[in-house]
């Protein structure tokens, strides 16, 4: 191994951007047969550099190796050529086409002869994909199983996964953990692209850790904890949240009988007969693979979608039928709503983040006969931007100026600041930072302490399970009955976020110690 | 070798729309001298006769300003539609309304001197401009109607209605068959400003809107939803700005401000309504706001040079011999050299030097 080159040899690549230096002199040595992690924040440069390895970006600097012999990969068909392959997170298939004629476009062969080989492949690598069914009617995972198998048959020697188990159920996890084992065993060198800690310890052989752009360790990530793992990738220690203590003794704040919602979108999930109890002083957390319904429960419940009530369902915020209010209605009783998107829909990219400041308070105080109060609208900019320690130029920054993370910072800053008594929250620390999503998830944790009702609507798990109190589980527009945390654990999760429903509760099958 | 790189600006940049429209200019400039070489004309000669000639006497001065006005009031109404991405392209038609409704105020109270009738017939014309946009405006918040072609067309059936109206029931009896209406009386008419010009006191309305547009982009809450609702709709949803709302508050604006400046050449420079009532300022409007960034006070130095583009063209046919289209040349290449130079407003070219080059990026 030691005389043998390896398969991707990177010295010294560096590549800038006006405002960052995305990659500063970026070593990293991948060989046949290993999974090899590179575990970084948002914007600690593994996108770029996954990028210049795809040959979509071009180094400023540094020299990449393959099989032993300098290459200058000037684009993703070379790339391909060489034998790199790489599956996005972004999906790109055609919904109307078969898993076959979708691979077909990429790779050469006819239909069936494309279906063999997709058989054995399947077959071979623990991929189930039934070759002649349509995209359209496939879950998340079957489709990343189309990408990856079209991946596949095109034999790469190296493959790149950006993100892969951001979009799948601990189960479907599990079952693309043995498809990259069985890969690698292959002599396929998989470049493993997270920040999730636990999988890169239950995978990898390698970790290379990205921080700022450069890399700050190599290590054997087996062999370290989650905890040392956080402190090289950001540099500090985090705090687990703090929990007040369980109250019990909430009322019944917003509840849903019966809610269907059938979206204009036919690509969208439709709701079907939802029932939830939010009481205060309580973390609801609603699990599930993003596309299960999600996006219309929460538009429902914050009034983008009105439902009035003689469509058989009633929303109902302490004992007042709301299904029939928009959103500035339900905000000005005190309902607020925090949406997965930050830029365009919880903010105006191009307005400031004075004038984004009015976008959900205009009702306090922010308005005296029509116009605004633009003193009172930079005060609660400042205050927002002091408070949830934002880091941003000031209160006339743009919106975009911003980084994802201290964006949402802002965002849930300015809602938490007019003292919502329901809170509904959509993905709070998608694709946020450590740092910042600890900072968030414990203010989210502090309202409910003061008796606020929250609803968090969250792909991550280990994020429910750590700051919820109950859980309920949607699946394809239905949602569960609710478990309290302590009844449950991320197997069971995983089970009902499968359509499983009757395995949520640990309890009543086996008990296991939660993870977290 | 220093190079050019275009990169995205990271902050908003106020100066960026004023940069961008003087860059227009300069480049409107350039084409024009090939044109005017083109046709046998010294250039400076040419450009002399367009941006200075009219500046150079009372009488010019208070053309421009008498074109400034219409222009003015459309474009700042229209600009507050834009930025909601309300594109009523039909100023023209909402024009023309506005100034059929004052002068049927006027010819009805022929031989009053009330001094209400002036301000009466500015309250019908606003009123009508904002009924014939507000038909764009039913069409679209009901049936999703596109108001780009629905403004459009209602501008050629307001022109088809003018027709009718000034050869058949408004027609002056005693005006030789011309299609026109009566002399309005004095009553009916805006005071003039300046003696010895034609300039009269519509141009008050114009800078007035400017103000209330100014304020209203600025400081208002309606406007602030309108603003929210043009640059991110998904946003707006959240903030639970209705987009029906939108759709009627920017129509009905941008229709009263286009109805105002009708009224303005009925009892302004014409006295009577008559087929040309425009000179295509509602589609003249639309250049000025673009090339004023959607912002009041751009629109007021843009209304300007529009107007002097417009007397510059009659100038130059006289001065120079060139054919008044150089006044409609010269709009669409301001329009046009805007548009390929607005790039601009989100990036910046930014010039790297050899050094640089040589630190950021060797392997090139």
């Amino acid at each position: 191994m030691a005389d043998a080159p390896p398969l991707l040899r990177l010295r010294g690549i560096t590549k800038a951007y006006p405002a960052v230096l995305a990659n500063d002199a970026v070593d990293l040595d991948v060989g046949t047969g290993e999974i090899h992690a590179v575990l970084g924040e948002n914007g600690a440069g593994k996108s770029t550099l996954m990028k210049i390895i795809y040959g979509s970006v071009r180094p400023d600097a540094g020299t990449v190796e393959w099989n032993g012999s300098q290459v200058d990969i000037q684009s993703p068909a070379m790339a391909r050529e060489l034998g790199i392959g790489m599956v996005f997170q972004h999906f790109s298939l055609f919904e109307t086409l078969t898993a076959a004629e979708n691979i077909s476009l990429a790779v050469s062969g006819t239909i069936p002869e494309l279906s063999r080989r997709i058989r054995e492949a399947s077959a071979r690598f623990g991929l189930d994909v039934e070759p002649d069914a349509r995209v359209q009617s496939m879950t998340v995972g079957e489709r990343q199983r189309i990408e990856i198998l079209r991946c596949i048959l095109q034999e790469p020697r190296l493959i790149i996964m950006d993100e892969p188990t951001s979009v799948l159920p601990p189960q479907g996890i599990a079952k693309l953990f043995e498809t990259l084992r069985k890969l690698a065993s292959e002599g396929i060198g998989i470049i493993f692209i997270s920040h999730k800690l636990e999988e890169i310890r239950a995978l990898c052989d390698t970790a290379t850790i990205m921080r700022g752009g450069r890399v700050v360790g190599v290590c054997d990530p087996r062999e370290e904890d989650a905890r040392s793992l956080t402190r090289l990738m950001i540099g500090r220690e985090i705090a687990r949240p703090r929990h007040g203590a369980e109250r019990g003794d909430g009322h019944p704040v917003l509840e849903v009988t019966g809610l269907n919602h059938t979206p204009e979108n036919p690509f969208a999930t439709p709701l079907r007969d939802v029932h939830l109890t939010l009481r205060s002083g309580e973390i609801l957390g609603i699990a599930g693979v993003s596309g299960n319904g999600q996006d219309s429960l929460t538009q429902a419940l914050a009034g983008e979608i009105e439902t009035p009530d003689d469509r058989g369902s009633t929303v109902m915020l302490e004992g007042k039928a709301i299904g029939a209010l928009g959103p500035y209605a339900r905000r000005k009783l005190g309902l607020h709503f925090i949406p997965e998107e930050r830029l365009g829909r919880g903010a105006v990219p191009i307005h400031t983040l004075s004038e984004n400041s009015g976008l959900t308070t205009y009702h306090r105080g922010m308005v005296n006969w029509g116009f605004l109060n633009l003193g009172r609208r930079r005060k609660l900019a400042a205050e927002t931007i002091e408070r949830m320690d934002v880091r941003c130029g000031g209160t006339e920054s743009t919106a975009q100026s911003l980084s994802g993370g201290n964006l949402q910072k802002f965002i849930v800053g300015r809602e938490l600041a007019l003292a919502p008594r329901v809170l509904i929250v959509s993905q709070p620390t998608w694709g946020v930072d450590v740092g910042a999503a600890a900072a968030i998830r414990q203010q989210l944790i502090d309202l409910r302490d003061s008796g606020a009702a929250l609803l968090v609507v969250s792909e991550e798990l280990e994020e429910l399970l750590e700051i919820c109190d109950r859980i309920q589980v949607m699946f394809r527009g239905r949602l569960s009955g609710s478990v309290p945390v302590r009844d449950t654990d991320m197997d069971h999760l995983g089970l009902a976020m499968a359509g499983d429903f009757d395995a949520l509760n640990s309890s009543q099958t086996m008990k296991e110690p939660a993870l977290g | 070798m220093a190079r050019f790189v275009i990169e995205a600006r990271p902050e908003r940049s106020a100066w960026a729309p004023v940069q961008v429209a003087l860059l227009a200019l300069i480049l409107t400039c350039i084409g024009g001298s090939v044109l005017f070489i083109i046709y046998g004309v010294s250039p400076l000669k040419g450009l002399d006769a367009i941006f200075i000639d009219p500046l150079r006497s009372t009488y010019g001065i208070g053309e421009v300003l008498l074109k400034m006005a219409p222009l003015l009031l459309i474009a700042q109404g229209l600009a507050i539609g834009f930025r909601a991405q309300i594109w009523n392209i039909g100023a023209e038609g909402q024009l023309i309304l506005g100034a059929i409704a004052a002068s049927l105020l006027a010819i009805q109270f022929e031989g009053s001197t009330s001094p209400l009738l002036l301000p009466g017939m500015i309250v019908v014309g606003m009123v009508a401009g904002m009924a014939w946009a507000g038909i764009a405006a039913f069409l679209r918040a009901q049936f999703n109607a596109n108001e780009i072609l629905v403004t459009f067309m209602l501008s050629s059936v307001a022109l088809q209605l003018l027709y009718f109206l000034v050869t058949g029931p408004l027609r002056d009896p005693s005006g030789f068959n011309f299609p026109q209406s009566i002399r309005f009386d004095q009553a009916a008419m805006f005071p003039i400003l300046i003696p010895g010009t034609r300039v009269n006191a519509s141009l008050f309305i114009g800078l007035f809107v400017t103000v209330v547009a100014l304020v209203f982009v600025q400081r208002s809450l309606a406007g602030y939803k309108l603003s929210v609702g043009g640059i991110a709709p998904r946003a707006a949803t959240y903030a639970g700005f209705s987009s029906k709302r939108t759709i009627w508050l920017a129509l009905l604006i941008s229709g009263g401000a286009a109805g105002l400046a009708g009224v303005g050449e009925v009892a302004g420079s014409l006295g009577m309504l008559q087929r040309n009532v425009s000179p295509g300022y509602g589609y003249a409007g639309i250049i000025v706001a673009v090339l004023g960034g959607l912002h009041p006070i751009g629109i007021l130095f843009a209304s300007a040079l529009m107007a002097l583009v417009y007397v510059g063209g009659d100038f130059a046919l006289l001065s120079v011999g060139v054919p008044n289209a150089v006044t409609d040349i010269f709009q669409g290449m301001l329009l046009t050299f805007y548009l390929a130079c607005s790039f601009l407003l989100t990036s910046r070219i930014r010039r790297i030097t050899p050094e640089a080059i040589a630190s950021e990026a060797p392997a090139e």
